[in-house]
This record gives C-alpha cells, structure tokens and sequence, in this order.
C-alpha cells in the first residue's frame, strides 16, 4: 500500500495508522506488516489464505481495502515517548566538531539543535532495530559521509540528511556520527530485543562523558507508554 | 547423542523455515536459502517441513555421529562420505557411531543440507532456530566451528553398520536455469530496451553472491526516470535495479528495506532454483502473471505434500 512518494511527516503518519490499524486487526495468515516511510507492505502466507479462497492475492487486496476503508485517519497514533541519553563529546561524536567547522557554529549549538526537539521512528530497516527519525532542523541536516566508514560502533548516533538514526550494531555506515547512547537498541538477550518501534517519538538527551562511562542500563527506563 | 563440528567448512550453519513477524524491526525472516531441499531432507528423516536443519557450502564441515543417527541430505551435491563410502544425495540414511562424514568434491549446487531425524535440540529465538549472522542471534549466532556440538532432540534408531534406504527422492528436483518471475513494483521504472532485455538475455551470476543476495552481471539495464525510490520493503526473490544498471537478487539475509528500484520479484517456486546456482553460471528470467505464480506454488505445495506423505509411510515400515 502507497500513500504517497514524497517523505513528509503527513504522508508517513498516515503510514504509521494503517500499521497500527493492521496490527491491531491482524489475520492469522499474515506473516509481517512492514512500514515504511510512505508504504506498508503486507506478507501473507499463500498456501493459508488458499484453504478460504481460490484466489490468496484478490482475497488479501479485498481485505486490505475493507481496511483502509475501516481504518480512522483522524486518529491520534498511538505513539511512546523515548528518552535516549546522548554522549555528544568529540571522542564518540566523530563528526561533531567537522560539522561545527562547516556549519561555521559550535558544538554546542549543534547539540542544541539535535535535543531540542523531538523525533517520529518513521520506519525501522538496514540493520536489526535501526530507526530511521526525522526529521532534524535544517542547520543541522549534513548529507551522507562520501567515503562511508568501514565500521561505525553500536550506538552512534547519526544524521544523514534531515534524518537522525542511531546504529544498534557495529556496521559499515556513512552517516554524521553526533554522538553516541550507552542504551542498547538492538540486545537479542532481552524479550523484545529491539527497543525503537515504528511510531515512537524520540527525544534525545545530553549526557557527560563521565555519566555515559558510569550509565546503569539496569536503573533507566527509556520508554514511557 | 549429537553431531560434532570436527573441522569447520566455509559458511556452516544452522537453518530452519525462518523468522516470520519481525520484520518491522528490521529483523529479517533468514532461513535456508533453499527451502525445498530442507523441506526434502526433513521429509527423509520424518521431521516437520521446517525443522532445523545444517545449511553447507562448498567446502563444507567434517561432522562426527558420537552415536547411530538416522539422517538425510539433501540440495547440493558435494560428494559426501561416511568413513570414506560414498553416500548418495536425497536418501534416508542410517549411520553407526563414530561415523565421520566428510564432503570430498563440489559436484553440484550450492548449499547442501542435513537433517536428523527429530531435529536438533537448540532454543528458538524469536520463534526460529536460524542462525542471524548480523544480529549474532539464532541457534549459535554464528556459522558453526570445530568443537561445537549439536544435540538431537530424539533418541535415534540403534545400528552397526551403514544402511542407505533404496528410496529417494528424485535428485534433479527443482534444477533448471529458467527462473520465472512477476512483475516488481517499480518494473515500469525501466526503459523499454530494458524490458525486452530482462527476458531475452541471459544474467551471469558473479562471485559477489551469498546468502544476502545474488548480484548479476549483464549489459547495464537502463531507467527511464530520475526519480528516486524512498525505502520500501523488500523480500526474499526481490530484484533491485543497482545505480550502475546491474541487477541483484535478495536472498535470505536480505535487509527488511531498501531504496533501490524493485523491477522483479521470483517467484516462491524458483527460489531455490535460483539458489542452487553458483558463480558464473547463467540463468534466464521469464515473466508471468501473479495468478499462474500463485497456481505454480499450490502445485509445489501438493508436490511437497506427496513427498511428505511418501517418506513418511516408508520410515514408518522401516523404523515402526
């Protein structure tokens, strides 16, 4: 499903409702409800939907649209707020003080700017539990890295574009790294190992060096419902 | 009872029917690449279609029964021996303690399979036994290594010699260069050349090719657009158009999005034709439409059913 081709906070919201619209009305034969920024793809299991009907993809396509028809666009999203602390000292934040340089400010300001607000998950991809956010002001929007880094540790914060990002895992990447969290965003011990869900709305915090070095996972609680 | 790791292959590791329901997440559904052949291996030994089962490449692990097993293999061909007796692909094999199965020549394909009868016992994660390399999660969170054990699930039948069952399952089964595929969402994105292109040449499969997706080489495809695709969902089967005109097909450990242009999508039934294909091989890609794709997979799933039901009437003459 499509509802649009343009990124704007509209067109992802009404996104997100019909996520939690599936979600919530989900059929035994769905296999996984994925949002994007401007879509929601449906899986579905063929061999299932066949044992109700001769045809698995007219009998899903009347469904879905017996569901957009259903779903309420004026409703609120039914989002969590997430605190994520944030270490912006240089020795994490890599590119902090490049970008300062360029945008002829001070790190300061750039953190200022990136905890000033806050930020809609508006889909999760690339890497397990990597959030795609947005959308950041436009002083502080950098585009991409050109020459991407070969390993961007866990829990780096990024900007890439208008977008803010945070990387649950060590991986290749080649967004402006800010600064970093001490929260695990991906932790395949834990229940529900990714933290950031589609929806969420996401507020960064600055913390010290010396607060990120002693941060006790086990005493925060980053999510409130 | 269990298997041991006695020298590890290239990329050994555990793999069932995939982690369905996370993807939202960014947790792909993984799997074994070739769905098929872990379904017939599974079938041979009497388990579930989607049992965990060990997914081999060339060359592959040196593997030790620390007691009798009743097994299969399936998929690729890579020449296995039991003590240095050829075993055949696509059998219900019986093996006593202490057999050393090793694997001695790439004969065919490229992964190649082998279930246990009962499964193995290890945790579920997130619903599934398939090992995620990235998330380093699943079963042992990383291919497997020499030293690692894998425990049966079932008390297996007692022998002392080697028995290979006289049945099998056909061993061309699901071979073929012809890979069919319907339309993807961003198809008409390509200039018409390009259309008459996909169906008419052949695509070389490069060595830049694992269990992420498949990368093809061919005269560069072309678009007829500027526009820019916003990330979208992708699937196992999906064919990107690559900025440089080249086309790549995700495989199993697939990202759950991409921006890439989306112009094919293979069809369930080919997929482990696809990839059972090794570098520099060739196939062709044909379109059709979603209703004969959607006739084709209830086919395979009767097909399935049969072979299901085939094995498990001879292993209940056999094993009672």
């Amino acid at each position: 499903m499509q509802f649009g081709n343009v990124l704007d906070e509209r067109t992802n919201e009404n996104a997100l409702r019909f996520f939690f619209h599936l979600i919530k009305n989900r059929s035994d034969y769905w296999l996984d409800i994925i949002p994007a920024y401007t879509s929601v793809t449906l899986i579905y299991n063929v061999t299932s939907v066949r044992t109700r009907s001769s045809n698995a993809f007219s009998s899903v396509k009347q469904e879905i649209e017996q569901a957009l028809h259903a779903c309420d666009w004026n409703q609120q999203l039914p989002s969590r707020k997430v605190t994520i602390p944030v270490c912006y000292h240089s020795q994490l934040g890599l590119d902090i003080a490049r970008m300062a340089e360029e945008k002829k400010t001070s790190e300061s300001e750039l953190i200022n700017l990136h905890t000033q607000r806050t930020y809609r998950v508006f889909m999760i991809g690339f890497l397990p539990g990597f959030a795609y956010m947005g959308t950041v002001d436009k002083q502080l929007a950098t585009p991409r890295l050109a020459q991407p880094r070969t390993n961007v540790p866990a829990g780096s914060v990024g900007v890439a574009g208008e977008q803010t990002g945070i990387y649950p895992l060590d991986s290749p990447g080649g967004w402006n790294i800010v600064g970093r969290t001490p929260l695990k965003l991906f932790d395949a011990q834990r229940t529900d190992p990714v933290l950031l869900q589609p929806g969420d709305v996401v507020q960064f915090v600055s913390i010290s060096r010396k607060e990120f070095d002693g941060f006790s996972l086990a005493n925060f609680n980053p999510v409130q419902s | 009872m269990s298997v041991s790791i006695v020298r590890s292959g290239l990329l050994d590791v555990v793999q069932d029917g995939g982690r369905w329901g996370h993807q939202h997440e960014g947790i792909n559904p993984g799997g074994a690449m070739d769905v098929v052949a872990m379904e017939v291996a599974n079938a041979l030994t009497g388990n579930a279609p989607s049992e965990a089962v060990i997914e081999m490449c060339f060359p592959a692990a040196t593997l030790r029964f620390n007691q009798s097993a009743c097994i299969a293999l399936s998929g690729a061909d890579f020449g296995a021996l039991a003590n240095g007796k050829p075993v055949p692909v696509h059998h219900t094999i019986m093996v006593p303690a202490n057999t050393e199965l090793t694997f001695a020549k790439n004969v065919r394909g490229a992964f190649a399979y082998l279930s246990v009868r009962g499964g193995f016992a290890i945790a579920s994660w997130l619903g599934s036994k398939s090992t995620n390399l990235k998330a380093k999660a699943g079963a042992f969170g990383r291919a497997l290594r020499a030293g690692d054990n894998l425990t049966f699930n079932a008390p297996q039948p007692e022998v002392s010699d080697m028995q290979i069952f006289p049945w099998s399952v056909a061993n061309d089964f699901y071979y073929g260069t012809e890979i069919r595929c319907i339309t993807g969402p961003e198809f008409d994105w390509l200039d018409e050349a390009s259309w008459d292109a996909i169906v008419t040449s052949s695509f070389k499969l490069t060595s830049l090719s694992d269990r992420m997706g498949y990368r093809f080489e061919s005269g560069p495809l072309k678009k007829n657009t500027t526009d820019e695709l916003l990330s979208s969902a992708v699937m196992r089967g999906t064919v990107q158009l690559l900025p440089s005109g080249q086309i790549i097909c995700l495989m199993a450990d697939h990202q759950t999005t991409g921006g890439y242009p989306r112009i094919l999508q293979v069809i369930g039934v080919d997929l482990p034709k696809l990839a059972q294909r090794r570098a520099h091989e060739s196939v062709t890609f044909r379109l059709i439409s979603l209703e004969e794709a959607e006739a084709l997979w209830m086919e395979h799933c009767r097909l399935m059913g049969q072979i299901q039901s085939a094995c498990r009437l001879k292993l209940k003459t056999i094993l009672g």
